[in-house]
């Protein structure tokens, strides 16, 4: 059966596409964030997963307002890149695996998740970004993927206990699946920011630092926030940390932490990495 | 700290933040819409050509294109507008999310870069 050996959670900010095309990993403002992500890329060449189920949020790019599912799961050969409106560039297509997704379609109907799916989807920055930064200088990665985008756009938001909930459904369905692959379960955003209104700028390292640990140790207690007292707490898109607890669900063994990296700012975000390994 | 010490009560309204519930999507959809369709370089041409005329067409009342031809973030949100929608729009003029952030705060860009920073030492 297939293996879930880790979930990596990451900040997707699209500056730090820029900054990996532009080179820029050893400038002053950028060395500190991206060598914290060297564990987890050494851990990765060594264990060499097949498979990353892909957590992430859209915004704006495939799905707009007049049809926008609360959790979708991609079943596509490929997911394309494409203009986002703002100037990051588009790549070429990453490889998707969907006979792995439609048993993960199926599994999550079967366990009452009842999910959107999606024949073609287009990428924006929230999941190339982290796979940039997990595979540097393979853009696309070697690896296979099956995305899940959870909204976060619209309110109401999924609550997080259903998310981290969704997670353990996914955990469930890969662990079913008959093959000896290993598998990733990437969730990406975050940490605390906050984009629009009077209260831009805002950042709450203290509760940052309260969801590393409680991902690590206690994550039914952090699944107990409402989707607005993360708003509160983390600002209008660290709410986005529901994408980490939805891929901590997916680990059902015992876990315990690869690597953590933290850094403020990049861009107008607490940036934050998290690995955690199944025992 | 650990997270259970902090579970909160759901709070009914967070200052300086706007909730892009349903209301506001109602209020806000020919505004996203249109911002929704700078996804393509040729319409963000198009926009930049006739800003006004742009709006017209996808409806917008006059009170949107007054804060559209502005760039007034605030008062795009507080028409319906939605940030990641509306950032499409003001990247067509080249701005970051931080003058964003400083227009909104009312500081200026190092200002408000300086507060950002500012958090690393809480």
């Amino acid at each position: 059966m297939a293996q879930i050996i880790g979930a990596l959670t990451s900040s997707h900010i699209p500056s730090i596409g820029n900054a990996i095309t532009n080179g820029n990993q050893n400038e002053p403002y950028w060395k500190a964030f991206f060598d914290g992500y060297e564990p987890v890329v050494q851990w990765l060449e060594e264990q060499k997963p097949d498979v990353a189920v892909v957590i992430y949020n859209d915004h704006g790019l495939n799905f707009f307002l007049n049809n926008l599912p609360t959790f979708a799961v991609g079943a596509a050969p490929e997911y394309i890149s494409k203009d986002e409106g703002w100037g990051l560039p588009v790549f070429p297509p990453y490889k998707g695996y969907p006979e792995l997704s439609w048993h993960v379609i199926e599994s999550l109907i079967e366990q009452e998740f009842d999910i959107a799916m999606c024949q073609e989807m287009a990428m924006d920055h929230a999941f190339i970004n982290p796979l940039r930064l997990f595979w540097p200088g393979q853009n696309p990665p070697p690896i296979k993927t099956v995305p899940v985008a959870i909204n976060t756009v619209q309110f109401p938001l999924p609550k997080p206990a259903r998310c981290y909930a969704l997670g353990k459904a996914i955990g469930n369905a890969v662990a079913a699946w008959p093959t000896d692959e290993k598998v990733v379960v990437i969730g990406t955003g975050g940490m605390s920011h906050q984009l629009d209104g009077e209260r831009a700028g805002f950042i709450n390292k203290r509760f940052d630092s309260a969801c590393m640990d409680a991902l690590l140790n206690d994550p039914e207690v952090l699944a107990q926030y409402s989707a607005l007292d993360l708003v509160r707490e983390a600002g209008a898109q660290g709410a986005e940390i529901i994408m980490w607890l939805a891929a901590r669900g997916a680990l059902h063994g015992k876990v315990r932490q690869l690597h953590s990296s933290y850094h403020i700012p990049i861009s107008n975000t607490a940036a934050g990495m998290l690995a955690l390994v199944n025992e | 700290m650990t997270i259970a010490a902090t579970v909160p009560q759901s709070p009914q309204h967070i200052p300086g933040t706007y909730i892009f519930d349903g209301r506001m999507a109602m209020k806000g959809y020919n505004l996203n819409r249109m911002c929704y369709s700078f996804n393509s370089a040729d319409n963000r041409r198009k926009f930049k050509a006739f800003p006004e005329a742009y709006c017209h067409a996808y409806h917008l009342s006059r009170e949107q294109i007054y804060a559209v031809t502005d760039l007034d973030v605030l008062r795009m949100l507080q028409l319906g507008g939605n940030i990641y929608y509306l950032a499409k729009l003001t990247g067509i003029y080249g701005m970051s999310v931080q003058d964003l952030g400083a227009q909104q705060t009312g500081l200026s860009l190092d200002e408000f870069r300086a507060m950002l920073a500012s958090h690393a030492k809480e």
